[in-house]
Order: structure tokens, then sequence, then C-alpha cells
């Protein structure tokens, strides 16, 4: 579990192109910063890829962590996303082992419960996707390890604050 | 108007436009492009043998002309061995532009003959770092390269040129168009906090300003003193700040921390407010940070708004240039009328008269002591004059008792403390400033570690002078050792084989045969009084000049602060008061 006092989600605008990833990783491994997810895209904008950081630590470093983006040449602008007012999601896919109806059929109650999709069924196995926050997969996740997972992937959380307004790419120099 | 060219002429001319004069460097098969097209160019390029030599040179010269330092090698190797000098210079934020060849662009990732992963090798240690992908990026890259290494907080950007790129022919025109998304606008300085700066410093009563290598890179030295005049602060420096605030100045402490004045850390340990300017509150400078300067309000003034807050937290954050800042700080505090702080700085003057660290010793025995050295250094140091360390016990005695009075005056390496940085920024400081006497005091173990570059000394005729401060040991490690291990000093003798049990076999090597073997000139100096006859002569020297001076070896520098302890308690030397200079009693 993220301890939620402790965590900071930080989306950052930068260049779409090679290397940046790359920049940015390093920087997080040099610096002793926690990830607890990193998660890339592009944006609107076919020059500028979003990156929305789940980071972890105490005010200092979370401070440090915002500090060194900024400083990047190849971050153009980075914000901090308040989660109560934000939408917030990961997705989750989840092999787990349904080798008989009952589970099957409380897999799939599960399923509903947690607005989550049945992607791929077959006699031994059944694969389960779900969107939400951190919290909401974890807790799907929870229930469905005593059945054997066999296999996950997340993606790692993206967010976006809610209302009008949108994180502007400044002005170039 | 555009021509058509290929991508090695047009980094030629790129750097011609940006009027660079000078490129260290050393060749090889994947920048054969480029070296064949600056065959033709009026850059001078000085032939080095080592690479890292290269990249320090390039480094030392940046420092002493305040331009960009430019370094040329090929790939693989020639880039890897460019590392330690790049890292330095990114330590010390200087401007510094690295140019190395690389494998064509389809044989990248093959580990291809000198491949290595150079973009990856350079990133945690530049600026910004680029590989470039088509001949024709070629202008815009070298100017945003400028543009990053000279803006905000300085460093090193390196540059990656597949050979392919350097052979695509081009239109080339320059300044060509460029494109960063991010602002590169420096802060200037928040104005509120300004005011409240102001305020606090008008009204503390035992105020000490720390100038770091910030003041040195904005240019903010003739600010700097009139604020200090203005209201009687005393002012100390960083090892980066030395010569931001002329050591002869009434009101100069010296060099604050771990080898500092023992006056410098006394009157900051006892300060109620707080100056830093332009420096990171490096460990080096506060020991223990949480015994740093506890009773104090710190006012921190930096370009970089990630050292606010890093390692020391300040009362009064102000991101932007030292020089704005100063000159608009200086006219807050003058609309106060506040009172100059005499009383205070009479008392601090008197101690900096007293404490032993600030006198000059005519020790007369032998071995030589380094601080007759030193002394002999001081009468010879004047406005031309480029002082350049090494790093261990030659550069910290050099930062405790060398008398520098201008911004430029001392190079030295900070934050990455490389041993072999002093020769070869030295040879970059005389090709930058051809006009000055550039002298390297060196340790015998630093300066086998460059010494090759004689050779370059004589043959691109750079006439200076190394001062090797020759105790045969690893000074600052056996210092160490002599003081926290037991005495035991584990590979830290240099004439002695293995760990240092092994049989002794000294003058290995005879400095004054290395000289010679390269055509430049050594001199062996054993006995004090003939030392500053030897400098002087070698100053006036018109070749490269290697002066051993052999100095006793277990010479410490003291005082010292404990690595982790406090700055406010040293170990002492026995010429040290005993008792901490405080102005409160």
């Amino acid at each position: 579990m993220i301890d939620l006092e402790r965590t900071r989600i930080i989306a950052a605008l930068v260049e779409n192109k090679p290397g940046v990833l790359h920049r940015i990783a390093g920087l997080f491994s040099r610096r002793g910063f926690n990830i607890e997810s990193i998660a890339v895209g592009t944006t609107e904008n076919e020059n500028v890829s979003r990156m929305t950081i789940i980071v972890r630590g105490d005010d200092r470093m979370l401070e440090q962590v915002e500090k060194q983006l900024n400083k990047q040449v190849d971050v153009i602008k980075v914000s901090d996303i308040d989660r109560g007012n934000s939408v917030v999601r990961e997705l989750c896919l989840v092999k787990v082992n349904a080798k008989d109806e009952q589970s099957k059929l409380l897999l799939m109650n599960y399923a509903e419960i947690f607005r989550a999709k049945i992607v791929d069924v077959n006699t031994t196995t059944l694969t389960l996707e779900i969107t939400g926050d951190e919290e909401k997969v974890d807790a799907l996740i929870n229930l469905l390890r005593p059945h054997g997972i066999r296999e996950m992937a997340r993606t790692g959380t993206v967010a976006m604050a809610r209302g009008p307004k949108s994180t502007e790419i400044p002005e170039g120099r | 108007m555009t021509e058509t060219i290929n991508g090695a002429e047009a980094l030629i001319r790129a750097l011609e436009a940006e009027k660079v004069k000078h490129i260290f460097g050393l060749p090889g098969g994947a920048i054969l492009d480029v070296y064949d097209r600056l065959y033709d160019s009026k850059i001078r390029h000085i032939l080095v043998r080592h690479e890292q030599v290269a990249a320090h040179a390039a480094d030392g010269y940046a420092r002493a002309s305040g331009a960009v330092g430019v370094c040329f090698t090929t790939s693989g190797p020639g880039a890897t061995n460019l590392t330690t000098g790049i890292a330095n210079a990114f330590y010390d934020s200087i401007p510094v532009i690295a140019v190395t060849g690389q494998v064509p662009t389809k044989m990248v990732g093959n580990d291809s003959f000198q491949e290595a992963d150079t973009i990856g090798i350079f990133m945690p240690i530049t600026k910004y770092n680029v590989m470039v992908k088509a001949g024709s990026e070629i202008p815009e890259v070298v100017r945003k390269a400028f543009i990053i290494a000279t803006s905000g907080r300085k460093g090193p950007v390196h540059i990656d040129l597949p050979k392919d790129t350097q052979q695509q022919k081009m239109e080339f025109e320059y300044p060509p168009v460029i494109r960063i998304m991010k602002r590169m606008a420096v802060p200037q300085g928040h104005p509120g906090q300004i005011k409240k700066a102001a305020q606090m410093l008008a009204n503390a009563e035992r105020p000490v300003i720390i100038s770091g290598g910030g003041i040195i890179a904005s240019n903010a030295s003739k600010e700097l003193v009139k604020l200090a005049e203005y209201l009687m602060i005393p002012v100390g420096v960083t090892l980066m700040g030395k010569g931001s605030f002329p050591d002869t100045h009434p009101l100069s402490l010296g060099m604050f921390g771990m080898h500092g004045r023992k006056i410098a850390n006394d009157i900051l340990s006892d300060a109620d407010v707080v100056v830093a300017l332009g420096m990171r509150f490096a460990d080096r400078v506060t020991g223990d940070a949480s015994t740093f300067c506890t009773n104090a309000k710190i006012i921190h003034v930096d370009i970089d708004a990630a050292e606010i807050g890093k390692n020391v937290r300040p009362d009064i954050p102000i991101v932007g240039d030292a020089r704005q800042i100063l000159s608009k700080l200086t006219s807050e505090i003058s609309k106060l009328k506040p009172t100059k702080k005499t009383a205070y700085a009479e008392k601090v003057k008197e101690f900096i008269k007293e404490c032993a660290c600030c006198q000059d010793y005519e020790y007369d025995e032998k071995p030589i002591k380094p601080q007759r050295v030193m002394k002999e250094l001081n009468a010879l140091i004047d406005e031309d004059t480029i002082v350049v360390t090494e790093v261990g016990q030659c550069q910290m005695w050099s930062a405790h008792y060398l008398r520098i009075d201008r911004p430029g005056g001392w190079i030295s390496s900070g934050g990455l403390g490389t041993m072999g940085f002093g020769f070869p920024a030295s040879i970059g400081a005389k090709v930058a400033r051809p006009d000055c006497k550039v002298i390297d005091i060196a340790g015998d173990g630093s300066f086998q570690m460059v010494l090759q570059d004689l050779a370059t000394c004589i043959i691109e005729d750079i006439p200076l002078v190394v001062c090797v401060m020759d105790n045969r040991t690893l000074g600052m490690v056996y210092q160490w050792q002599d003081l926290f291990y037991n005495k035991r000093t584990s590979a830290t003798l240099l004439d002695h084989a293995g760990v240092g049990k092994g049989r002794a076999v000294p003058e290995v090597p005879d400095f004054v045969k290395v000289a010679e073997a390269y055509g430049a000139k050594g001199v062996k100096i054993d006995s004090p009084g003939e030392v500053g006859p030897a400098l002087r002569e070698a100053l006036s020297s018109d070749i490269v000049t290697v002066v051993d001076i052999k100095i006793d070896k277990d010479e410490k520098v003291l005082p010292m602060a404990r690595a982790g302890g406090s700055i406010a308690s040293m170990i002492l030397s026995g010429r040290c008061r005993k008792e901490p200079y405080r102005f409160t009693g």
C-alpha cells in the first residue's frame, strides 16, 4: 500500500524526443528519489510528452524532486496534482486461476463489484481489466490473490486536474 | 546567406561564429572529418597527450577567461577519458562544451569498434547532452549548447557527433533558428524577499557573509564589496568563492569549512544573520548541517532554485542572479538608513589580525615547512597572477594561506576534488590569459597523474610554473590516517611498495629529470631560503618550469574540522588560540 500522506503525483511536460525518459529516470536513481510509478505518453501537442510520476518521500525530498525536474532543459513544466481535486487512474490486467465454474462465477462477481471487465477466459484462467486509482486496483488484487495470480501488468498512474483549467505549455524563450 | 558544406565544416564554422579561439583535444577515427576541417580554421587547437587533460584545460580556460572552454575527442576511449574533467566542470558549474566523435549512426548500438554509450555516460555529469542525428542539426545544436552552458547556473554541455553526420552535406546558416521549449529566463530575485532580507541585515548584530563561486560566475565582486563596506559585514569565502572578496580586505575572514580558518568558522558560528551568496552549503563548508549556524537566521541567494533548502533550510530564500540581487539589496538597505556594525566589525578585525590562520610563517627549518612556501608565494602573487591548485594538502594550504584579491586569480577543483586537475587547468588558464603568470600549486601525487602534458607545454609554447609540494605521500589521506586511522599509513607512502610496508625507493620519479626529459626546466629545492628565488626565476622563465620543493611530510593542514563534525569545534594546531573567537564573549 502506498502511504498517501507521503506520496505525491507530479505531472511533467517534457520534450518528446529520445533520451528524455533516460534522463529523468537517471535523475531519480542518482538522487535517491523513490518512484512508485512513472507513466509516459504523448499529449495534445506532438512535440510534448507527459510524464506522470508518483513519488514517495518526506517534504524535503518531494520539494527536491520538483526542483530537480525543473532544472532539466528538456522539462518544460512541472505541476503538482492535487489528489482531492483530480481524476486519478491506472489500468491493470490480471490473469488469475479459475479452474472450475464456481471460481469463475466468483471472479465474475468481483469484476462486477469493481466494475472491472473480463477480457479473456479459458478452461483454467480468466483475465480481468480494471481501471481506477491505486487503492481500488490494490483492493481487487488483494481479493484475487488467494485464487492464484498467474500474471499481472499495471500501467502506472495518470492523473488530470478537474475543472476547465489545463496544464498549459508556457511560451518558450 | 546559406551555403552547402559538410557537417564537420558546419561545426567549425558554428564554433567560429561563437567566437571560439581555442580548442583542447586529441583526434581519433570517429572525429577525423572535424579535424580535417579544423586544419584550415583560425581556431588554435592545443593537442594534449591525454583526453582528461583536454577537459580540465577547457575548464581552466573557462575559469580564467569567463568564456566557454571547448574540447574535442574521438569516440569510445577518447570520450570516456574526458569524463573526469567534464564531471569536474559540472560540479563546479563551469561552462565547457565537449564534442566527441561517435561511430556512424547506422553502427550505433552494435558494439562497434571504439563505440561507447557516450550519451548515457555523460548524461549525469553534464547540464545537457545530445547526439546529433543529421548534419543539418549541427548549427542549432551548437547554438543551443552555448546558450545552455552559459545561462542560469552554468555547466558543461556534451555533443556526440556520429561520423556520418560530419560528412553529410547541408545548407549552412548561422545563427540558426533554435527551439527550446523551456523558459530559460533567469529570475532576478523576488523584490519582497529582497526587502525582507534588507530589513533583517539592517537589524543584524553579528552578520556574516559567505561568498561562493556564484559571485565569480555572476561577476558580482564589486557589488559584494560595496555591501560589506556599507554595513561593515565580515565576509568569508568557500573554496570556489576564493578571490570573490579580496583576501587582503580588512573585513576578510578567509575560507570557511573543514579546512577553513579558525577565525572564519568561529565568527560564522557566532553569527546572528548569515548571508550565503552563490553557494550551495556543501558538506565541506557546513560540516554536520544540523549543527551549522543553529542560532542564525539564514538568507540564501542562489541562481539555482534546487539549491535552496537542499542542504540547509534558509529563513529568506532569494533565487536569481547574485549581481542583480546584491545591488538591489544594498539599495534597499540604504533606504532603511541603518547604523553600521562598526563595533562588531572592529572587534572582528582585531581577531583577524590575531588569528594564527591569517599569518605568514618564516619557518626556516629543514625539511621545508609548507607554510614557508605559502609565505614566499604570497610575496610573489600580484594582480597578474593566476594561482591554480591540485587537490589535497597542497590545495588546502593554498586556500588557507594564499592571499588572492581578484576573481579569476584562483582556480581550484571544488565539488569533485579532482587530483590531476591543476596542471591541465593551468594549461587552459595560460592559453586564455597569456599575459598572466600562471602557477600550479601541485602535490607530487596529483602531478604524477597528468605530468605527461609537460610535452604540450613545450610544444605549444605554454610557459607556466608547476610548484610541487613534494612530500612523497598522498598527503591528505596520510594526514587522515595519522589523525583518524591510528597512524596506519596504508598505501599513502609514494616511495614505498605495496601498502607501504615494503622497501623504500626514494626519488622516483626525479621531477627534475622528468622535466628535462620533456625539454622543460626543473629545479630541486630542499632549503627554505631557495624557495622564493627559485619561484621568482621560474615565473620569469619563458618555458614551463617544475619547481620540486621537498617539504615536511608530517606537517598537517590544521586546523581542521572532522568530517561530519561541527565546524565550530576544530582540531587545532599548536599555533591556534584555544578559545573560540566570539564577539558576544
